[in-house]
């Protein structure tokens, strides 16, 4: 009834190509963006800024990192997690050794770093497919933190590679309180996520497409399969860089290499699942959903739905619901909860009617 | 029909390929000449499928030289023959499954878009227009192929006959010189056919494409090819314009198999 | 030189062992068509499930405690569990999943891994526990007199185990019926089928197989390092493994288990001093990952021709 395209009527190819062709989706992501810049910071309290919403946002951009490079351009990655950590160190060494360098510059050129050893960690692509890819995106995972931890001069020789987040300036403003952290967050991954949005509806993301669905096919059609596949690798890991100095600068404030371990990787791998693979909605719900399962299980815990939970089971049911959800969804709805949304806006568009 | 055949634009001489020790093609030559419609016949497993992914350099034979446009090409790769203008539609339907038709006709004009990914992210001016001119000459792909009631569907949800005409409108939209169609009418019913034939023959004549086209239905080779290439076992068999090949005796062997 | 020998054997050694793990995943690969990420919280699941009933089962049956009853009854009780946990996974994981692309049952697989550790340590907690098989971890007396080589007497037995398993296994392929049907079922599902092959039956068997060499190397790993969450790793040392030798060819597992064993040592004796040590979380995967930009193949894998 309410969200119907019927009416809108396009005239010009243009028109035709916005970014969101349907009146209700420019609405709503309007909506959506005034909600989280200006009425969650009246609602929300310092809990939920810090503990909550900085960190789905966070991994949002990480998990849209990896979306780029598996959900559209197709090629599986299990090292998530040490591109956010190149980004992150990235930008901790260049705000460290070049002074008076604004943070956004240091941000970026973190993930430039990461977009660099992600190209290195990519080439294998040209000669590999599917899980051999996947079991080499490992290789990138344990070197780079192992490098991490053993070479001093990355972390400023602390032990064990502990990095502590410097203070963070921009045009005079202090961002050390959660709330400006917060909006500093939002606003990068916003612009961000606009960018991949982008991306993936012109040629560029047509080419990551191409080459997912059936690359001899996209070869013959001309399209480069060693240079579409090391921009994928690039882009996706300059994301996941950004995501990880946010993460070190806006979220823990100290990390260290071993932070950014296989645990993560896999839990970004298990965002988009949920989410929805190849969808940037999706990154978002994907990311909301695993941060919030855990807290909303340790509630439930609490309660008196907790003592009829032996304590072994409990302890371990964090794995068990994450494992059994993977499997769930990729048997039940392979392209996550993204897609449920879109069927719900489909069967919007008919609502009252059923046909 | 008022066309004129030109002059040979890709010439394969001697051509041999194999796979380890299976011999695919044995010693095959043959040309194309500009502005025809050129079949390539032969039982299954005659190496025709073969023959095609040597022209646009998905397979790279072993011996043997290939003209394309007068020039010798050596060891060229599939995305290197699009550039040089050749298109081709593949056997078992190779569309990208997760696009919608207009996205997959839209990939067949990548070679044309100059505009870089930081362009893209950011859309603006540039990027901008360069999607909507190629828009446009999408649009008349699609037009001309008759598919625009489903040009936002994905193709997956297509039936077989519109998948091969969307498959069709991608290599159209790269305006190809030389359009290599494998098996463009297989599992067709004749109503479909004979849109298929008719697409050809519209694309042959209104543009000016040479095409080299794979076809089991020999109604159809007999009636819209201009010269025929017969082959059996890897073999080149038979050569020439239908009716030549029709009366052809070791291809009437290869097909009705008499006994040796 | 006896120090470089001493180093290679124990290489080589320990690379049976992860050829053993890798095996697990050939087995399922080749039957299912799937690359199961899971094999190692299968060994840990094993393993687990083993030293847990050696802890009730006393209680519950009354016999003596680290008796020779225990154990094998411990062992087959294990058996089960692997087999059931084989037969659910391919009936609730991977039936569903037929016809999806092979990353997806891969993803699926990763999924499953967490599930089967989250049931393992929810059934019998997290607590690191020892596991004796009775074999000492101490030199080899006359190796050591005779070479003057420092060879553990475990890792050699561990070894003769893995590698009587092997030929056991490759008998069982080469001249039974039952692996005969199952080079069937590797090579085409649908084919096997329509010669009456029994392909649940077949599932079941490899499943059950799968279990039994999980089984044995958990143990083998849980005697050495206890039987703990880190038991799960083993998978990923089996990994580079299989890039090595293919996910397909047991011959490729066990030569891919030898030269990574071997290089894994080497390297770490001879290269990590130079780069601060610690270098064997990544090196056998640099060393995969450079064999495979030569060699797209793997060891023994056919060169494949796309078809199009």
């Amino acid at each position: 009834m309410f969200y119907r395209e019927a009416g809108q009527f396009k005239a010009s190819y243009r028109e035709d190509q916005q970014i969101f062709p349907i009146r209700q989706d420019r609405i709503g992501i309007v909506a959506a963006i005034v909600f989280f810049f200006l009425v969650v910071p009246l609602i929300a309290n310092q809990y939920w800024l810090q503990a909550i919403l900085t960190p789905v946002l966070i991994f949002s951009l990480a998990a849209l990192g990896l979306n780029i490079l598996t959900g559209y351009a197709g090629q599986l990655s299990l090292g998530s997690a040490a591109f956010m950590a190149v980004g992150a160190f990235g930008t901790y060494n260049f705000m460290l050794r070049m002074d008076g360098i604004p943070f956004l510059v240091a941000l970026v050129l973190g993930g430039l770093c990461a977009a660099v050893v992600g190209i290195l960690f990519g080439l294998p692509s040209l000669r590999i497919k599917g899980f051999y890819l996947a079991v080499a995106t490992l290789a990138a995972q344990f070197f780079i933190v192992w490098v991490l931890v053993k070479f001093g001069w990355f972390s400023n020789h602390s032990t064990s590679g502990v990095i502590t987040a410097q203070h963070v300036e921009i045009l005079g403003y202090t961002f050390d309180s959660p709330l400006s952290k917060y909006l500093l967050t939002l606003a990068v991954v916003v612009v961000f996520a606009l960018l991949a949005k982008n991306m993936v509806r012109s040629a560029t993301g047509r080419k990551w497409m191409a080459v997912r669905d059936m690359d001899v096919a996209a070869e013959v059609i001309g399209i480069r399969l060693m240079g579409t596949k090391l921009q994928a690798f690039a882009i996706s890991s300059f994301y996941c860089g950004v995501a990880g100095a946010l993460y070190a600068y806006m979220y823990l404030g100290t990390v260290e290499p071993e932070g950014f371990n296989l645990d993560l990787s896999f839990k970004i791998l298990f965002m988009i699942i949920i989410g929805g693979v190849g969808s940037i909605l999706g990154s978002f719900i994907g990311a909301a959903f695993i941060v919030l399962l855990p807290v909303f299980l340790n509630v439930a815990m609490h309660t008196s739905l907790g003592e009829f939970i032996p304590a072994n089971i409990a302890a371990n049911l964090e794995l068990i619901i994450f494992g059994g959800m993977i499997v769930f969804f990729l048997i039940v709805e392979p392209h996550g909860l993204a897609r449920l949304w879109q069927i719900a806006k489909e069967k919007l568009r008919i609502w009252p009617f059923p046909h | 029909m008022a066309r004129e055949i030109g002059e040979v634009i890709l010439d394969l001489q001697n051509i041999s390929l194999r796979f380890g020790g299976v011999k695919a093609l044995t010693d095959i030559s043959f040309n194309v000449r500009k502005h025809e419609i050129r079949a390539i016949i032969g039982p299954n497993g005659a190496g025709k499928s073969s023959m095609l992914n040597v022209i646009n350099g998905v397979y790279h034979p072993q011996e043997g030289t290939i003209m394309f446009h007068g020039k010798p090409r050596k060891d060229m790769e599939p995305h290197m023959a699009a550039s040089q203008g050749i298109a081709r539609t593949f056997q078992n339907i190779a569309l990208f499954k997760g696009m919608s038709v207009l996205d997959n006709i839209m990939t067949g004009r990548n070679l044309m878009m100059k505009s870089n990914f930081l362009q893209h992210a950011l859309f603006l001016g540039s990027a901008r227009r360069e999607e909507i001119e190629h828009r446009k000459k999408v649009e008349e792909v699609i037009e001309f192929l008759e598919i625009q009631s489903i040009r936002k569907t994905p193709v997956g949800r297509l039936p077989y006959g519109l998948q091969k005409r969307v498959e069709l409108a991608r290599a159209l939209a790269a305006e190809p010189s030389l359009l290599l169609l494998d098996e463009p009418m297989a599992g067709m019913n004749v109503e479909e056919k004979q849109d298929m034939c008719r697409f050809v023959l519209d694309v042959n004549d209104q543009f000016g494409t040479t095409i080299v086209l794979i076809e089991h239905d020999m109604g159809v080779v007999m009636d819209i090819s201009d010269r025929v290439v017969v082959l059996d076992y890897g073999k080149k068999i038979g050569d020439g314009v239908p009716d030549e090949v029709k009366n052809d005796p070791a291809v009437i062997e290869a097909y009705l198999g008499t006994s040796h | 030189m006896t120090f470089f020998f001493e180093v290679l054997i124990g290489g080589l050694l320990s690379g049976v062992l992860y050829a053993l793990v890798a095996l697990g995943f050939v087995l399922i690969f080749k039957a299912s068509g799937v690359f199961n990420f899971a094999q190692g919280a299968m060994v840990f699941f094993a393993a687990l499930t083993f030293v847990g009933f050696t802890e009730v089962l006393p209680g519950w049956t009354g016999l003596e405690e680290g008796g020779s009853a225990v154990f094998w009854l411990a062992f087959v009780l294990a058996l089960g569990a692997m087999i059931v946990l084989g037969i659910a996974t391919e009936k609730v994981v991977l039936r569903p999943l037929v016809n999806q692309p092979p990353i997806t049952l891969f993803m699926a697989t990763i999924g499953l891994t967490f599930l089967v550790e989250g049931i393992a340590q929810g059934l019998w907690g997290a607590a690191v526990r020892g596991l004796s098989l009775g074999i000492e971890d101490e030199p080899v007396m006359w190796i050591l007199d005779r070479f003057e080589m420092i060879i553990s007497k475990f890792d050699v037995i561990a070894a003769a185990v893995a590698l009587v398993l092997f030929v056991l296994l490759a008998a069982l392929f080469q001249y039974t019926k039952v692996g005969r049907a199952l080079r069937a079922v590797a090579d085409d599902h649908q084919a096997a089928l329509s010669v009456g092959i029994p392909l649940k039956h077949i599932w079941a068997i490899v499943w059950g197989v799968a279990g039994f060499v999980a089984l044995v190397a958990g143990l083998i790993w849980g005697a050495r390092n206890g039987v703990q969450f880190a038991l799960t790793f083993t998978a990923l040392k089996a990994l580079p493994v299989l890039i090595l030798g293919g996910f397909t060819s047991v011959p490729g597992a066990i030569l891919g288990g030898l030269i990574i064993g071997a290089s894994e040592k080497l390297g770490e004796v001879y290269i990590g001093p130079y780069m601060g040590g610690g270098i064997d979380s990544w090196f056998p995967y640099m060393l995969a990952l450079l064999f495979l930009l030569v060699r797209p193949e793997g060891l023994f894998g056919e060169k494949h021709i796309d078809r199009v």
